[in-house]
């Protein structure tokens, strides 16, 4: 794997990219932090947690949980549950990371959330030269220290910190994810896609009971997508072998570009 | 450290680190059959929305669709800023908390 920039510069850019990330993790594991302390864990028990799970809305649930005195099975069922969501994601990421070793992507995979998902799919997408390697695994770890580090500040000193909201930490995340969204939304039919998730998000917790929306409005709004889209003109072409060929040709309709970004990087890794 | 909470944590671990790791690892270098790989390239899309809506219209788990709603409200100059500057994702955010703030003191 060839690489221009230096190492550093590598690692600088993907802290750059992760502040946003930062910026809302700070104050929800500060929250995270002092619910911990006052469900009655030690430092290391909430610290540990934030280090090996890594999973920003079960943590809170395993604390209350916890302080509840519920079975640890069923904390660890509903863990499960909550980050099911994750598998999809996982898989959405395969076709651009070919080019990795199953080792690389072990590790990887270890610090994968929502939010650095996020910012993956979309760099990926774009095929950027430099968002590679390195500042991958920077966007990452950068994101993971700071949730590691929020926690533990917020258990030692969460009343410090006063409430997030007075500065609008809160709404960090949220904004990074509509600039996100909106980065991915290219044609008409992501456009309906993203409309039918988004209704399908907020609509199934009145059918469906449990954690299950976003996980199945993903699922489902992905598959109305793709049956909309009918077969990728690029698709005959790489049947016939010559994937490669079309991909350096541009491919033309904007239906195809997905197929050709990906052909793209894995030739690339060749 | 208690030990229940040692196994709760290495359970907790397991099946968290699971579905992130296991389809990129099952999949890796795999050429997949063409509609699974155009169903999976509308997940990310799909994916942050069914994220984001409830993340703005829901509030104490409640859906809120409503002038009151103040993260609705909000999000109207964040898709502007979004709209106008997609790339940088810091000023996005920057926008959305400080209309934020606004909102809150002056509503």
């Amino acid at each position: 794997m060839k690489e221009t920039t230096a190492p550093a510069g590598r690692v600088l850019a993907g802290l750059r990219i992760s502040v946003p990330v930062i910026l809302g993790y700070v104050p929800i594991g500060l929250a995270y932090g002092v619910l911990a302390r006052q469900g009655g864990l030690t430092l290391l028990e909430t610290v540990l947690m934030s280090l090996f799970v890594y999973a920003g809305s079960s943590q809170f649930i395993a604390v209350a949980l916890w302080q509840a005195k519920a079975e640890p099975l069923a904390i660890i069922f509903t863990t499960f549950l909550v980050n099911l969501r994750h598998f999809l994601m996982s898989a959405a990421l395969s076709p651009y990371l070919a080019r990795y070793t199953k080792r690389w992507l072990a590790y990887f995979s270890y610090e994968l959330t929502d939010e650095t998902f996020a910012l993956h799919s979309v760099n990926l997408r774009r095929g950027e030269a430099g968002y590679q390697g390195k500042t991958i695994l920077a966007v990452n770890e950068a994101s993971h220290l700071a949730w590691t580090t929020a926690s533990a500040a917020g258990y030692l000193a969460g009343a410090v910190f006063g409430r997030p909201e007075a500065l609008g930490f809160d709404f960090a995340l949220p904004a990074m994810f509509i600039a996100l969204l909106l980065m991915q939304v290219r044609r008409r039919l992501d456009l309906a896609v993203a409309l039918l998730a988004a209704g399908l998000s907020l609509g199934l917790p009145y059918v469906i009971p449990g954690r299950w929306n976003v996980l199945i409005a993903a699922v489902a709004a992905a598959g109305a997508g793709a049956l909309c889209a009918g077969p990728l003109p690029a698709e005959a072409a790489a049947e016939a072998g010559e994937a490669a060929a079309s991909a350096e040709a541009g491919a033309g309709a904007a239906a195809g570009e997905d197929r050709a970004a990906v052909e793209g990087g894995q030739s690339r890794a060749v | 450290m208690r030990s229940e909470w040692f196994w709760l944590l290495l359970g907790m671990a397991l099946v968290t680190y699971g579905p992130r790791a296991l389809p990129l690892l099952a999949l890796h270098r795999r050429t997949l059959p063409a509609p699974l790989r155009r169903w999976l390239s509308f997940v990310p899309v799909a994916i942050l929305a069914a994220l984001l809506a409830p993340s703005l219209a829901v509030v104490n788990g409640r859906l809120d669709l409503s002038y009151h709603n103040l993260y609705l409200l909000a999000a109207i100059p964040t898709f502007a800023a979004a709209l106008l500057d997609r790339r940088n994702l810091f000023l996005v955010a920057l926008v959305g908390m400080v209309s934020l703030v606004l909102l809150r003191r002056f509503l």
